[in-house]
């Protein structure tokens, strides 16, 4: 009896045991034995690739170090940072000017590093705004936004920042369809088919400063374009743009812009357009945009309002452009390190077709249309197609390549990421990631040259993969080796904003690139820069009072200043004068309306504030800049409006009468 | 009277000395390292023979929190003079291959060996005066503690540990006094033998 009952516990265990190893592995048990060691980087040793990650709805770009996964910097870009004074500083306030004024925020999605001969040559990196259409450059000498190029007639930038093999342009697509900016734009939404068009921009850099240009814009049929990646190697000369919504519907998109068995890549001939252009082809259209740079030695961003812009109607000019068939309102659109293949991501497809540039050479030769949508040629789907993946997984999204002749793609519905092979197409490896990737990114991934060592997914959802903290979770990218034949899991790193489209590049590419450590004083040509103590100074200009401050280890120079009054503008141009590395001094005002400024060895930056009130008002040193750091601080005294309080301002010989 | 002459092998020394004289004017002839906890890469102080180089600026920066005064080439007057006493031996150093006289070289060695003396000296009491005159109203006093950098070797001050040794100039400096010792050597060897 007992016996018996034995056997039967014994039995339920077992088949208990059995039904629970039948669930799908756990996930904590997918990252591979070593992985602690192989992305452990130990204290002091620096990373072997720098990771440039979209920011998302965060508006700017942040760093991390690879394979250790920690973040080194969060760069302001598109979006006002109250710790660096980035947009509340007077300085830094025309980089976020717009024809339409200031704007403090932005949506970050794509990167795209500067290439020489299709490498990264490690300059600067490309980032878009998605809402407010906008392409940034950051020059990696510094690690800051030096130029901000509005785009009109675009509205959803999103097949941006993509840039040609040697950068000769940044190209940018437009996601929604809509009135040019030179036309009238009060029609009803449901004209689309009528009055809505797509613009593509093309902006020109320049090779030494890297300065940009919108040089022309090709006039389309109102389409979504999506992403787009230039041609590279022989196909050089051409650039690639999903577009989805061929539909043109203007509401319930979910359902209206998913009727199409196939929508488009669009293939642009920009050499062809440049002969046009060249050739007087081009209009100038009427246009607002504003141009932001950033002057180094100046330490000062200026704005300008530029009027007009170039607009080729791409449809007038037959050879311009080409559609190829693609498949479910695709996304990604990637093309390997050869040149020679496009890969277009069909979201909606259980497919992803790969197309041959050489076999859309041909069938634009022997101009092998299935007909033409828009008056722009529609080529033949199997005339252009080098092959498709077959079952790759659900809602394939992005591709990226490891330059061994393997393309890594992201699987959204699926949540995977499946290796397969560019020539055979055939699926090598798939690997879960979590939850839902959407881009991917391999150092060098979309260049002639990637470093085919890790490969980073950055994903949608997080769920349960960290210590939750209430509905907002952190964001998360995954790390993975794919040196050998086996992708390997080694790292989750949380991430800020939603990451999309990342970069990343061999630390020494980047660290070795004539990198600053400091501003040279020497070399501040700020208007109202004090390049020494003895160049202090507080001017009253009418109700404007303009302090020239300097801040070393460890005052500031005047710390004691009266004579403001109330309704006085007073503008604080604070000048660090360390010329010593990792330095900064940071500088606040009680109840000041701004932010603080955070201001580099040998930079100027201003502060602007109105003085409200009577009453003494200090100010203080925000970054712990020495053993003295409390003690840096001064006063300002605040007289009624019609005092008699001579403005006077000094350093460390206001002593009390008793002393003197 | 039979002279005895300078060999060839001295002759040829001798010039070598002249030039690394003049070298020496364009070269750092002593240095200061200063390795602290926050300063890694480390800050220098290099000492020419007519200007303070180096790191000057950060150091005189530093040294404000305990109070000591800023180094600046102009409050010394051994810069103005340096550049000439270096120019003054290399010119002593080809005219001695003219004179041609092993005792006039013997005289040079003594001489070149009293500025080095006295300018160790000379260095001990910038260093005792710029380490111990401190300014009572500093930041930072630490009862009994003077900041004089050592004359030669290393020495703990505070958070940074200074490291006093010969620059590129100094070592060539030192490069033309062996040489010298051992013209001096080789000429009065070469006497008894004779």
């Amino acid at each position: 009896m007992k016996n018996r009952f034995l056997k039967a516990t014994f039995a339920i265990v077992l088949i208990g045991a059995y039904f629970v190893s039948c669930k799908p592995k756990n996930t904590s048990d997918a990252a591979v034995g070593d992985a602690a060691q192989r992305v452990y980087v130990a204290p002091g040793k620096y990373d072997e690739f720098y990771n440039f990650v979209s920011g998302g709805f965060s508006g700017q770009m942040s760093i991390y170090g690879l394979p250790s996964g920690r973040m080194l910097k969060v760069i302001p870009i598109f979006s006002q940072d109250p710790e660096s004074g980035w947009g509340y500083s007077e300085e830094t306030k025309p980089m976020l000017n717009t024809s339409e004024g200031f704007i403090p925020w932005d949506d970050q999605h794509h990167l795209e590093l500067s290439q020489t001969n299709g490498e990264v040559d490690g300059r600067w990196i490309f980032a878009n705004a998605n809402n407010t259409p906008r392409i940034a450059r950051v020059d990696l000498k510094r690690f800051k936004t030096a130029e901000i190029l509005e785009l009109p007639n675009s509205a959803g930038n999103h097949s941006s920042p993509f840039i040609t093999e040697n950068t000769e342009y940044v190209v940018a697509g437009t996601r929604f369809g809509v009135p040019g900016d030179y036309e009238d734009g009060d029609v009803p939404i449901n004209t689309y088919k009528k009055n809505f068009k797509a613009h593509i921009s093309f902006i020109k850099v320049d090779k030494e400063s890297g300065e940009m240009d919108l040089s022309f814009q090709l006039r389309l049929p109102g389409v979504n374009f999506d992403l787009s990646h230039a041609g590279k190697g022989k196909s050089h000369g051409w650039f690639f743009f999903t577009c989805y919504n061929s539909e043109q519907a203007n509401t319930l998109l979910e359902v209206n812009a998913s009727q199409n068995d196939k929508d488009f890549i669009m293939a642009v001939n920009w050499k062809k357009a440049e002969e046009y252009i060249k050739a007087g082809k081009g209009k100038m259209e009427k246009a607002k945009y504003a141009h932001n740079t950033w002057d180094d030695e100046t330490h000062t961003g200026k704005s300008v309002i530029k009027e007009e812009v170039l607009v080729l109607d791409a449809e007038a000019m037959k050879d311009v452009i080409y559609l190829m068939p693609c498949p479910k309102s695709p996304h990604g659109c990637d093309v390997d390190p050869t040149g020679e293949y496009i890969v277009g991501s069909g979201k909606l497809a259980a497919l992803i077709p790969v197309f041959s540039y050489t076999k859309m050479l041909a069938a634009i030769d022997k101009k092998d249309f299935e007909g033409d949508y828009e008056g722009i040629p529609v080529l033949k789907y199997n005339s252009v197609l080098h092959g498709e993946v077959q079952k790759p997984g659900l809602g394939p999204l992005h591709t990226e390549f490891d330059g061994k002749g393997n393309a890594y793609s992201t699987m959204f519905v699926s949540s995977e990421v499946v290796k397969w092979d560019i020539k055979t197409l055939k699926v090598l490896d798939r690997h879960p990631t979590y939850y839902s990737p959407g881009h991917l990114c391999v150092p060098g991934g979309d260049s002639k040259k990637p470093f085919g060592k890790y490969m980073i997914v950055y994903n949608k959802i997080t769920k349960d993969r960290y210590l939750p903290t209430g509905p907002e979770l952190t964001q998360s990218a995954q790390l993975f080796d794919i040196s050998g034949d086996k992708m390997q899991l080694l790292l989750d790193f949380p991430t800020i904003g939603e990451p999309h489209y990342a970069q990343a590049a061999p630390a020494d590419l980047i660290r070795n690139n004539g990198q600053l450590k400091i501003y040279d004083i020497k070399k501040n040509n700020h208007p109202r820069v004090a390049r020494g103590e003895k160049e202090t100074k507080v001017v009253r200009e009418g109700n404007k009072v303009h302090v020239y401050m300097t801040m070393i280890r460890s005052h500031f120079a005047p710390d004691n200043i009266e004579g403001i009054k109330v309704g006085d503008e007073v503008y604080f141009h604070v000048t660090n004068l360390e010329q010593d590395w990792d330095v900064p001094h940071g500088f606040s005002i009680r109840r000041a309306p701004t932010a603080e400024l955070l201001i580099m060895p040998g930079e100027t930056a201003t502060l602007y504030w109105k003085a409200n009130k009577v009453g003494i008002v200090p100010f203080y040193c925000t970054d712990f800049c020495s053993a003295l750091h409390q003690e840096m601080s001064g006063y300002i005294r605040v007289s009624p409006a019609g005092s008699n309080v001579p403005i006077s301002y000094s350093l460390g010989t206001n002593l009390p009468a008793s002393s003197k | 009277m039979k002279t005895i002459n300078l060999s060839l092998a001295s002759k040829v020394m001798l010039s070598i000395v002249g030039l690394l004289f003049i070298v020496s004017l364009f070269l750092p002839l002593w240095r200061i390292e200063l390795d602290a906890p926050q300063y890694p890469e480390g800050l220098t102080l290099q000492l020419h023979a007519n200007k303070i180089g180096g790191d000057v600026d950060i150091i005189n920066g530093l040294n404000h929190y305990i109070g000591m005064a800023t180094l600046h080439t102009e409050n010394f007057f051994e810069f103005k003079i340096l550049p000439y006493i270096f120019g003054a031996f290399a010119l002593i150093a080809f005219a001695l291959i003219f004179i041609n006289r092993r005792k006039a070289v013997f005289g040079f060695l003594i001489t070149f060996v009293l500025f080095v003396a006295i300018s160790g000296i000379d260095f001990y009491r910038w260093n005792y005066e710029y380490g111990h005159n401190l300014d009572p109203n500093a930041a930072i006093i630490v009862p009994g503690m003077a900041y004089q950098p050592p004359l030669l070797g290393f020495k703990q001050l505070l958070n940074f540990g200074a490291y006093s040794i010969p620059d590129t100039g100094g070592w060539l400096l030192t490069i033309a006094g062996l040489l010298l010792a051992v013209i001096v050597w080789l000429e009065y060897k070469y006497k008894k033998t004779t």
